[in-house]
């Protein structure tokens, strides 16, 4: 099973004068787990938000499953569907309960029979760990919990891969354990996953590949054990050094805290 | 005092059926402008460059100018034109237009509080723009004008005051008609203040027990915080 699906070819964001990343070519192959790397502001959120169609690219191509979802006329509100996305900010609807979040979707997009619907998203909701939360409304629920509700409304449309805009990136440290736990337990069960995140850890455990961003293109990509203990590029292993030094600190000043 | 109390009973009769007719101008005025408000918001906020031109135009137009010249250019006016309308809609015409425009300025400020951010939320689940409005966004900002919409209702009843000049009989008509009639105007107008106080009363409570059943738990301060 190595067919890709999903795949960017030259995929291309300017803002004006700026360009936002450039020809940027990634492959994404059924049941692997993609970690997107890099500094801030190299366009690795952009480029999930292109992927997805959430945002006009200004060149190049997007397949889904071999279909390029970037023509001309393509359906988008129908593509998007089968691309799971996950936000920073979570961005739940804060009207509806955890429960009427993740069943939205099932009834007003793919015009699920409400009995069929409720099962499914209690599934859903049980699956991130919160079925007991069912009831709750965003505001009611922690950050960590609002974001594996998230999870669960982009699950219940089956997607065919799942975006992760560093979803742990506003997360108090406590919190983004249980999130990072669902994401793991996606990986194990070969959900499609391609995964912006700051987070190393979960990088080198659960990447089957990692990718190297700054500056709008792709340094290097490769496994985890290749860009962590044998990058190609300078830049590679000074980030990563970078990173993982803050990260280290951070886990200092963590356990010296009462 | 006991002088004014036996005047307002003589005469409470005669000004509740003003008033009701006054409180059927309010209901109807309210929602006419709600449905054209949230058009005109909707096509501001939405729409493409057309429909945005004409809400605009739409909504600076019956803002900046007075209920009172929309009413007579409507009842007076439009006969010019081969349209001759009668008094009561020609009230209904003016109050909804007027007051549609100001419910579009109070639903913008809290469409654009809910943001792009719920929109992408929305689209990235694969609802289309139009549903992420209508399930996702205008549930949440609703909610959210109720404090500032609050203002309407009071403000468009004490509007309907005007109409008395095409002479429809809605309350201050009745008030004005019994103070002719008994050479006591302070007492029918003073009269006709209780009863519009009162209704305002009412509909405060009205208001405050709108906003207290729409209430989502931890909303409130999402919404201020987005």
């Amino acid at each position: 099973m190595t067919h890709p699906i999903l795949e960017a070819r030259n995929l291309t964001k300017i803002y004006g004068q700026n360009v936002i990343f450039k020809d940027i070519t990634l492959e994404v192959k059924e049941g692997e787990t993609i970690v997107i790397i890099g500094p801030s502001g190299t366009g690795k959120s952009t480029l999930l938000r292109c992927i997805n169609l959430l945002t006009p690219n200004d060149g190049g191509q997007v397949f889904l499953d071999g279909k390029e979802i970037t023509a001309r006329g393509y359906d988008q509100d129908e593509v998007r569907q089968h691309i799971g996305m996950v936000f920073q900010n979570f961005l739940l609807f804060n009207h509806l309960t955890a429960f009427d979040n993740v069943m939205i979707g099932l009834t007003k997009v793919r015009k699920m029979a409400k009995d069929r619907a409720r099962e499914k998203a209690m599934e859903e909701l049980n699956r991130v760990g919160l079925a007991d939360r069912a009831d709750h409304y965003p505001g009611q629920l922690s950050g960590g919990q609002q974001q594996r509700v998230a999870i669960a409304r982009a699950l219940a449309m089956d997607p065919r891969v799942m975006l992760f805009d560093e979803p742990t990136s506003a997360l108090d440290p406590e919190l983004i354990g249980e999130v990072l736990g669902v994401m793991e337990k996606l990986a194990r069960d070969r959900m499609t996953m391609l995964v912006v995140t700051h987070e190393m850890g979960f990088a080198r455990e659960v990447a089957d590949r990692i990718v190297f961003m700054e500056k709008g293109s792709i340094v290097e990509e490769g496994s985890p054990d290749d860009l962590f203990y044998h990058p190609k590029y300078e830049r590679t292993r000074e980030f990563l050094w970078k990173i993982t030094e803050l990260y280290g600190k951070k886990e200092k000043g963590k356990a010296a805290a009462p | 005092m006991s002088d004014f109390y036996a005047f307002f009973i003589r005469f409470l009769p005669d000004l509740l059926k003003g008033a009701g007719i006054t409180l059927l101008l309010t209901a109807q005025g309210l929602i006419a402008g709600f449905v054209l408000g949230l058009l005109a918001t909707l096509a501001r906020t939405y729409g493409s460059k057309f429909w945005r031109g004409l809400a605009v135009g739409y909504i600076e137009v019956f803002r900046g100018t007075p209920l009172l010249v929309q009413l007579f250019l409507i009842y007076y006016g439009l006969p010019g034109l081969g349209i001759t309308l009668s008094r009561e809609l020609s009230a209904f015409l003016a109050l909804g237009l007027n007051s549609g425009a100001y419910q579009a300025e109070y639903l913008r400020g809290s469409i654009l509080a809910i943001g792009d951010s719920q929109m992408m939320a929305g689209r990235s689940i694969g609802l289309s723009r139009w549903q992420t409005i209508w399930y996702v966004i205008l549930p949440q900002a609703l909610r959210l004008a109720i404090p500032a919409w609050s203002n309407e209702p009071v403000s468009l009843l004490k509007s309907t005051a005007v109409v008395f000049l095409i002479a429809v009989p809605e309350l201050m008509a009745k008030a004005k008609a019994i103070a002719a009639r008994t050479y006591d105007p302070i007492g029918s107008y003073l009269a006709v203040a209780v009863i519009y106080l009162a209704i305002v009363y009412i509909l405060d409570a009205f208001l405050r027990w709108l906003e207290r059943v729409s209430r989502i738990p931890g909303f409130e301060t999402e919404g201020k915080r987005a």
